[in-house]
């Protein structure tokens, strides 16, 4: 008995965690834009620096 | 750089439109003006080329737009700090709107903008909100260097009057977010709690695990209790306070009562409670508010007068010097300097011999107004042409414009139609609930008191109105949701219920059943030999004028440009010019015949009058195009039985054009003032009719709002539009009878789904009724018909707007 106990205030305190992290992330404005970051990840900067007459190099 | 006029249509590489008038070509890339070839050539040098790889022709057409020092004023450090957000020495942070963000390119080429220039150090596009942060540093750029970048990419940032006012933007509430994960984390813990309780039917290995479990359920549902369901307790004693049951009363009565009984059972030992179905009912209710309150944040329905004028314009002190002042503090007799394309901030008088005014916005008069000195010019006009002086008659907050506005403001809140309906559904609702619930008890009280409180307290908590709570909500907000996918946008889901119930329709004529940017013109008088026809157009290629511009366009021929030899523009009368040995004279009545001549007639129609060598031979009349599909929309929305009327502030030239497409039942008034429609729209709305305006401009505005659904038609819809219910963009006029049948049809749907919970009220009921609810059988009743209501709105709304060919 005293491990379902202890499995289940176990299991409240990880969901209680999932909880706290779901405020803080939109309290941190993740969702308020969803549509840029999905674009920025796909932006590569490298190509445009080896296509610029050797500006690095 | 190599011009040429070419004969295929070409499609420019900046911003995809058709280049109509002639097209540039710098590196095989084929531009329709100067103003993408200008954007394409600042990308290029700063290797900003990827900007056309993430998607084709990105950019947004630069025709049309005025140049010049019209930032100066952001160099004013009074002007500067009311859009700056924290600035320091080293760094200042700034937050532009940017109407005409639409694409991934866009993303892109915003964020890289510390490559054109130096001194930006940080910068991040929110795109939802079409909104543009930039960290600078004051030392190497300014904020007026900024917003001239970004107006000369193409990127012009919205600066006006209500921002200034208003800086601090109203955080959209994330409250409602909390509460909603709060509702759903409780909800899922204590059903995994429960399941205990369900599987055992009520036996236990040990009475410690049930006490356990009990408490940690009502340790779990409290917040949700307080915090989650607090504003519909808070709406509901609202509505008491007020002497009306809304549709939250029974809501509260309902959780309420779950809560205090499962409490009672807990700490009694004497049961299990309802927690689950308490928290999951809350949980799916605050779901689906969320889903109705969906807003367009990047949209604005309320916009007034402020968001339309400009944050300054240039005062010429007494000693000739010019500076910026805000708009809102300019004073009467201020002398004020108006460049081309800006609107005239406040009533003054023209200083200027000339001056050429659009007031297309406040009057809905498709064609600029010819002004001379000492006239009186109006708020809210846009010059066209040359600059002009004038001096200040009246103060910003007094103006014509401004009047306007607070006129049709005064109306007053008042309650929606939805309110109306859902109050008095929830006052029966509540009246029979409690009824029942009181009959049970009283019922159940001479044979045993226990179950008499239990039968009591269980059909509040089988009746809590679920399903008023949300099939409304899941149906409307789908609806807004494919509405929206379309191009039409409604300001609340409240809106569709008030456009289920209209009766007449109420049109204004410019803009909105014609095609702003489409004009037909017909010649009228002796037949021009084509060497002529050609010369005409190469003058009138050489005038700014918009209708001069419009008239090149339309002859257009495949020939090359014939030499001017001499030209005269007199602004806002005509142009002369000299061609091969003739001379030819294009302009007004005035201008061309004389203004001594009767000129009543003609001047029903804008026309541009035609004299080659002395000889006037006839002249070119500008017509509006009615939209595409006109009469079968109107067609059909009078075999629907809407009435329909036109309110126009146009003149009655084309009295038989309208009288041939709305058939001769409908009502059509000409020559209206703004104060006509709203007047017009309150004597419809005495005889008890529902009125849907359908308007586009400021001169509408009074009667948007006083009519009882007023929509938009917008070409774009970052434009300003006046207050409205709905903006509804120009390709989709034409689904206004699907919109009008959608919107019947949704309330159909509601009152089914209404039916469809009744039915499980009443299974409900009966083991209420009997004292015998267990929390297992609520728990199984609840989340069924919860989902299957949720399920249905949906799938009957989408498959409806798919029938209607909405979505």
């Amino acid at each position: 008995m005293s491990v379902i106990l202890i499995l289940i205030i176990c299991s409240l305190l990880v969901s209680t965690g999932f909880l706290i992290a779901f405020f803080w992330s939109v309290n941190n404005g993740q969702y308020d834009d969803d549509i840029s970051p999905a674009v920025r990840i796909l932006i590569d900067d490298e190509i445009e620096d080896i296509d610029s007459t050797n500006k690095n190099k | 750089m190599l011009k040429s006029t070419t004969t295929t249509k070409t499609v420019c590489y900046h911003c995809g439109e058709f280049c109509e008038e002639e097209t540039i070509l710098v590196d095989d890339k084929q531009f329709c003006c100067t103003g993408c070839k200008l954007v394409y050539e600042i990308l290029k040098e700063n290797n900003l080329c990827t900007y056309y790889s993430f998607e084709g022709t990105p950019g947004k057409s630069k025709k049309n737009e005025a140049i010049g020092h019209r930032y100066a004023y952001l160099d004013t450090e009074s002007i500067a700090e009311k859009l700056i957000i924290f600035k320091n020495k080293n760094s200042t942070h700034v937050r532009f709107h940017i109407p005409k963000m639409h694409c991934s390119s866009c993303i892109w080429l915003l964020e890289h903008l510390s490559r054109l220039d130096k001194g930006v150090l940080q910068n991040q596009v929110n795109f939802i909100q079409k909104e543009l942060f930039i960290v600078f540093d004051p030392k190497i750029t300014s904020l007026r260097k900024l917003v001239e970048l970004l107006d000369r990419i193409g990127y012009e940032p919205e600066l006006n009057l209500e921002q200034i006012q208003q800086k601090i933007k109203k955080k959209k509430s994330k409250i409602r977010i909390y509460k909603i994960g709060l509702a759903g984390f409780a909800f899922g813990n204590i059903m995994l709690l429960s399941f205990p309780e369900y599987f055992s039917g009520g036996v236990y290995n040990g009475e410690d695990f049930r006490k356990i479990f009990g408490f940690l359920n009502l340790f779990l549902a409290i917040p949700v209790f307080f915090f989650s369901a607090n504003e519909f307790m808070i709406n509901a004693w609202k509505g008491i306070q007020q002497k009306t049951i809304n549709i939250d009363v029974p809501i509260a009565i309902g959780i309420i009562a779950m809560f205090l009984r499962s409490s009672f059972e807990i700490i009694s030992g004497t049961g299990a409670g309802f927690f689950d179905s308490m928290t999951g009912l809350v949980f799916f209710m605050l779901l689906g508010r969320n889903f109705q309150d969906k807003t367009y944040d990047w949209l604005s329905f309320d916009r007034d007068y402020k968001s339309y004028f400009p944050i300054s314009v240039t005062r010429i002190k007494n000693s000739k010097s010019e500076e910026p002042v805000t708009v809102s503090d300019l004073k009467i007799n201020d002398r004020l300097r108006i460049h081309h394309l800006e609107i005239i901030p406040a009533d003054s008088l023209l200083v200027e011999d000339y001056a050429s005014i659009d007031y297309s916005f406040v009057t809905g008069e498709s064609n600029p107004v010819n002004c001379l000195k000492g006239e009186r010019i109006y708020a809210g006009g846009k010059l066209i042409g040359s600059t002009a002086e004038v001096i200040v008659q009246r103060e910003v907050s007094q103006s014509y414009l401004t009047q306007l506005w607070n006129r049709s403001n005064d109306k007053g809140i008042s309650i929606s139609y939805f309110q109306k309906i859902s109050a008095a559904i929830s006052k029966w609702f509540v009246i029979i609930t409690l009824t029942i619930a009181t009959a049970s008890a009283i019922y159940w009280y001479s044979l045993d008191i226990n179950k008499s409180i239990n039968a009591f307290t269980s059909v509040l908590v089988i009746a809590c109105a679920c399903a008023l709570a949300l099939s409304a909500p899941f149906t409307f907000g789908n609806m807004l949701r494919i509405l929206g996918k379309k191009g039409i946008y409604l300001k609340s889901a409240f809106v569709i219920e008030r456009l289920a119930d209209v009766h007449t329709i109420v049109f204004d004529k410019t803009g909105t059943l014609t095609e702003s940017n489409n004009v037909a013109i017909t010649y009228k008088g002796n037949e021009i030999p084509d060497e002529h026809l050609d010369a005409i157009e190469s003058i009138a290629a050489c005038s700014s004028h918009p209708l001069s511009k419009l008239l090149a366009k339309h002859l257009h021929s495949n020939k090359k440009c014939l030499k001017v030899n001499y030209i005269l523009e007199h602004p806002g009368k005509g142009i002369e010019g000299d061609i091969k040995n003739h001379h030819y004279s294009l302009g007004s009545y005035d201008f061309i015949v004389g203004i001594n001549h009767e000129k009543k007639d003609k001047q029903k129609h804008t026309s541009i009058f035609i004299k080659i060598d002395e000889c006037t031979i006839g002249y070119f009349q500008f017509n509006n195009q009615y939209r595409h599909g006109l009469k079968s929309t109107i067609e059909k929305l009078q075999k629907d039985n809407y009435k329909t009327a036109i309110i126009t502030g146009d003149h009655e030239g084309e009295k038989m054009i309208l009288e041939n497409i709305f058939s001769s039942t409908s009502e059509i008034k000409f020559n209206q003032s703004p104060q006509n429609k709203l007047d017009y729209i309150k004597h419809l709305q005495k005889h008890g009719d529902k009125i849907l305006m359908v308007g586009d401009g400021l001169n509408d505005a009074g009667a948007l709002m006083q009519s009882n659904i007023g929509l938009t038609i917008s070409q774009d819809i970052n434009n300003f539009s006046p207050a409205c219910d709905g903006i509804v963009l120009n390709d989709q006029f034409n689904n206004l009878p699907a919109l009008l049948s959608f919107a019947k049809s949704g309330i159909r749907i509601v009152i089914i789904s209404f039916i469809i919970s009744i039915a499980y009220n009443v299974i409900g009921l009966y083991f209420a009724i009997q004292g015998t609810l267990s929390p297992v059988i609520a728990a199984i009743l609840m989340p069924i018909s919860t989902s299957s209501l949720v399920l249905y709105t949906v799938i009957a709304s989408s498959l409806k707007a798919r029938k209607l060919g909405l979505s």
